[in-house]
C-alpha cells in the first residue's frame, strides 16, 4: 500500500541535471524526511512532487492516480498540501481568515460572491480545528504578519491542514528557526504525525529533528539518491557519514 | 511602530468604529446638494466627483485588492459611456436601458480582453491593458458615422425615469440626476462591499497578499485574476455610462489613456488599501481640477504635486493617512 510513488523522476535545466533518476515511495501514515548537503536537489525533487515545475522524465503516482503532468492546483485537489522554505502567508490578514481562505477553496467556495450561513458554520469548524491543531486559537485574530516566525510557520501549516491533505509535504519546516520555534515546530509536526496520524513528507537540514521525527530517510546528493532507510540505518550508513562528513567511505 | 486596528485588507469591514465612518460618509453624499454651493461646488461636479469615485473603486478591485494593475481603465469607462449613448441616439429614449447596456458593452470588452490577458503578469499585464484601451480609442475615432468620430457621438439626452406611473424628471434637474447617480453609486458601492466579504472576495485579496501561496492552497490564478479583472470593469462601466448621462454626449477623451491615468491617481492619492479611499481621492481630484483649471491650464502640475507628494509621505493614500491619525 502506497500513497505517494515517484519512479526514475529526473529535472534538468539546462545542462545542470538537478535531480537524477530518483525514486521515492511513501506509504499512509509514514513520516518521510529527505536530507542531504546544501546544492543536493532536496528542494527540486520537493517542487517535482508539488507540481511547482514539471519533471524532464519520470513519473509521479499520487494513490495509484498518474499525477507526473497534473497542475498545482489539480495535485492540492487530489490531497496534497505544501509550505514552503520561505513562510508564505498572508501577512496583512488575520490567522483566522489565512486559515479560512485555504477552507473555503478546498470546500469549493472559491467562486461564491455570497455564503450561506450553515456554510459559514462550516468554514468556521473547519478553521476552528486548524487552530486548534496548530496551537493558534490565542492567535487568531492577530495578523499574522506580526506573529513570531514559529508562530507564521504554524499558521502556515495550520492552512495546509484546513485543505484537509493526504500528504502533507513541508520545506524545511524549521529552517532559519531559534532554539525555542525549532521546538516548537518539531513538537507540531510530532503530534500531526503521531496523534492524527498525518502522512508527511519533508525536506530538513537541522539533524536532530530529522532523527527524532523520521520513520524513514531519504538522503540525496548531487541529485541522485545515496541511501533510504530508517534512522538507524542511515545514521549508520558509511557512504551517508562519507558526504556529510567528508570523510573517505 | 504603533499597530493600526483597521489594516488595509479588512477596510471594507466595519469593525470597530466602521458604523460611524459610514455614517459619516452616506450623510456628506447625501446632504452634499444643500451644502456644496457654499464653497463653490455645483450639482454637475458632486455628480463627477460621485461617477470618477465610482470608476476608481472599480479599479482598485483590482489594484488595491487584487494587487493587479491596470493602466487601461479608460477603456471600459468610454465603452460604458459610448453603450449608454448609442441606446439613447439610436435606439430607444430609456435611461434604465442604456445604463444595461453601457454596462454590457464595457463589461463584454472586459471578459474578452481580460481572456486575452490573465496569463500574462506585472508589467506585460499593465502594457497590455493600456494597449488594449488605445485600441477601443482608435476606434471610436475613426468610426465617424457611428461613434461621431472626433466630434463624439451627440445628440442624444438622458431620459426621464418611469416608476409605474410615477415619472422622476431627471432631464433638467441636476439635484434629481444628482440622486439618481448616488442611488446607482450605492447599489454599486453595496455590491462591491459584500463582494469583498465573500469568499470570491477573499480570494482576490489572497492574490493580493501573497499569490503563491494562494497557487498552491488550490486558488487557480489566473482565473481569478480574470474574474477580479471582470468585476473591476463591470463597475467602472457603470461609471462610463453615468457619465454619458451626465454630459448627454460620449467622446474618445472618455476612452483616451490620460482618462486610465487619472482613475489609477485617484485610486492611489485617496488609498488604495482602503474601501473608500478611491471616492477622496476623485474628490480631491474632481474639485481641484474644477478650481485650479479656472486660473491656470498647468492645473494638472498641481496634481502631480500633491500627487507626489502622498505617494512619498502617505503612501497608504489620504484615508489611509487620516484613519492611521485616528487609531
Amino acid at each position: 500500500m502506497t500513497l505517494l510513488e515517484v519512479h526514475g523522476v529526473t529535472k534538468t535545466f539546462g545542462s545542470l541535471v538537478a535531480v537524477n533518476n530518483v525514486d521515492l515511495t511513501v506509504a499512509p501514515g509514514e513520516l518521510r524526511a529527505i536530507i542531504g548537503p546544501n546544492g543536493a536537489g532536496k528542494t527540486t525533487f520537493f517542487n517535482l512532487i508539488t507540481g511547482f515545475f514539471p519533471p524532464s522524465s519520470g513519473q509521479i503516482m499520487l494513490d495509484g492516480k498518474d499525477i507526473t503532468r497534473a497542475t498545482a492546483v489539480q495535485r492540492i485537489g487530489m490531497g496534497m498540501a505544501r509550505t514552503f522554505q520561505i513562510t508564505q502567508i498572508f501577512p496583512e490578514l488575520t490567522t483566522r481568515e489565512n486559515i479560512q481562505i485555504a477552507a473555503e477553496t478546498a470546500m469549493g467556495l472559491r467562486l461564491r460572491p455570497w455564503i450561506g450561513r450553515a456554510e459559514r458554520a462550516a468554514v468556521a469548524e473547519r478553521v476552528d480545528e486548524s487552530l486548534v491543531a496548530s496551537r493558534l486559537t490565542e492567535q487568531a485574530n492577530r495578523l499574522v504578519g506580526e506573529l513570531s516566525h514559529g508562530d507564521q510557520r504554524s499558521a502556515e501549516i495550520a492552512m495546509a491542514l484546513a485543505l484537509k491533505p493526504r500528504i502533507l509535504l513541508l520545506d524545511e519546516p524549521t529552517a532559519g528557526m531559534g532554539e525555542q520555534e525549532t521546538f516548537q515546530v518539531a513538537g507540531l509536526i510530532r503530534r500531526l504525525h503521531k496523534h492524527t496520524g498525518y502522512t508527511i513528507m519533508l525536506v530538513e537540514h537541522d539533524m536532530r529533528v530529522v532523527f527524532n521525527l523520521a520513520d524513514r530517510i531519504m538522503v540525496l546528493t548531487e541529485g541522485t539518491l545515496l541511501a533510504e532507510g530508517t534512522p538507524q540505518e542511515i545514521s549508520e550508513n558509511p557512504a551517508v557519514q562519507a558526504a556529510y562528513l567528508g570523510t573517505a567511505a | 511602530m504603533s499597530t493600526t486596528t483597521a489594516p488595509g485588507a479588512m477596510a471594507a469591514k466595519p469593525a470597530a468604529g466602521g458604523w460611524l465612518h459610514l455614517v459619516v460618509i452616506w450623510a456628506v453624499l447625501i446632504s452634499a446638494p444643500a451644502w456644496m454651493g457654499y464653497i463653490g461646488g455645483y450639482d454637475a461636479l458632486a455628480s463627477q466627483v460621485l461617477i470618477f469615485g465610482l470608476a476608481a473603486m472599480g479599479l482598485n478591485l483590482l489594484l488595491g485588492f487584487t494587487g493587479v494593475m491596470s493602466f487601461g481603465h479608460a477603456a471600459y469607462f468610454g465603452l460604458g459611456a459610448y453603450g449608454a449613448g448609442f441606446v439613447l441616439r439610436y435606439w430607444v429614449h430609456s435611461t434604465p436601458l442604456a445604463i444595461l447596456c453601457g454596462i454590457l458593452l464595457g463589461t463584454v470588452a472586459g471578459v474578452t480582453f481580460g481572456a486575452l490577458m490573465m496569463r500574462r503578469t506585472g508589467i506585460y499585464f499593465a502594457m497590455l491593458t493600456i494597449a488594449f484601451a488605445q485600441i477601443c480609442y482608435y476606434i471610436a475615432y475613426s468610426w465617424n458615422s457611428v461613434t461621431g468620430g472626433y466630434d463624439g457621438l451627440r445628440g442624444f439626452s438622458r431620459a426621464p425615469l418611469h416608476l409605474g406611473s410615477y415619472v422622476i424628471d431627471i432631464r433638467g434637474n441636476g439635484t434629481l440626476f444628482y440622486y439618481f447617480v448616488l442611488f446607482v453609486f450605492a447599489i454599486c458601492t453595496g455590491l462591491m462591499g459584500l463582494l469583498l466579504r465573500s469568499p470570491l472576495g477573499r480570494t482576490m485579496i489572497a492574490l493580493r497578499e501573497n499569490s503563491q501561496r494562494a497557487r498552491f492552497l488550490g486558488i487557480p490564478v489566473e482565473q481569478h485574476v480574470w474574474i477580479a479583472f471582470i468585476l473591476s470593469t463591470f463597475f467602472t462601466s457603470v461609471a462610463g455610462a453615468l457619465y454619458a448621462l451626465l454630459n448627454n454626449f460620449a467622446d474618445p477623451t472618455a476612452l483616451y489613456y490620460v482618462i486610465s491615468g487619472n482613475i489609477v491617481i485617484m485610486a492611489v492619492l485617496g488609498g488604495m488599501l482602503s474601501f473608500w479611499g478611491p471616492l477622496l481621492g476623485a474628490a480631491v481630484f474632481v474639485v481641484l481640477e474644477n478650481e485650479i483649471s479656472s486660473m491656470t491650464v498647468n492645473w494638472m502640475s498641481f496634481i502631480g504635486v500633491i500627487f507626489v507628494a502622498v505617494v512619498l509621505f502617505f503612501p497608504r493614500g489620504l484615508l489611509g493617512f487620516l484613519r492611521r491619525r485616528s487609531a
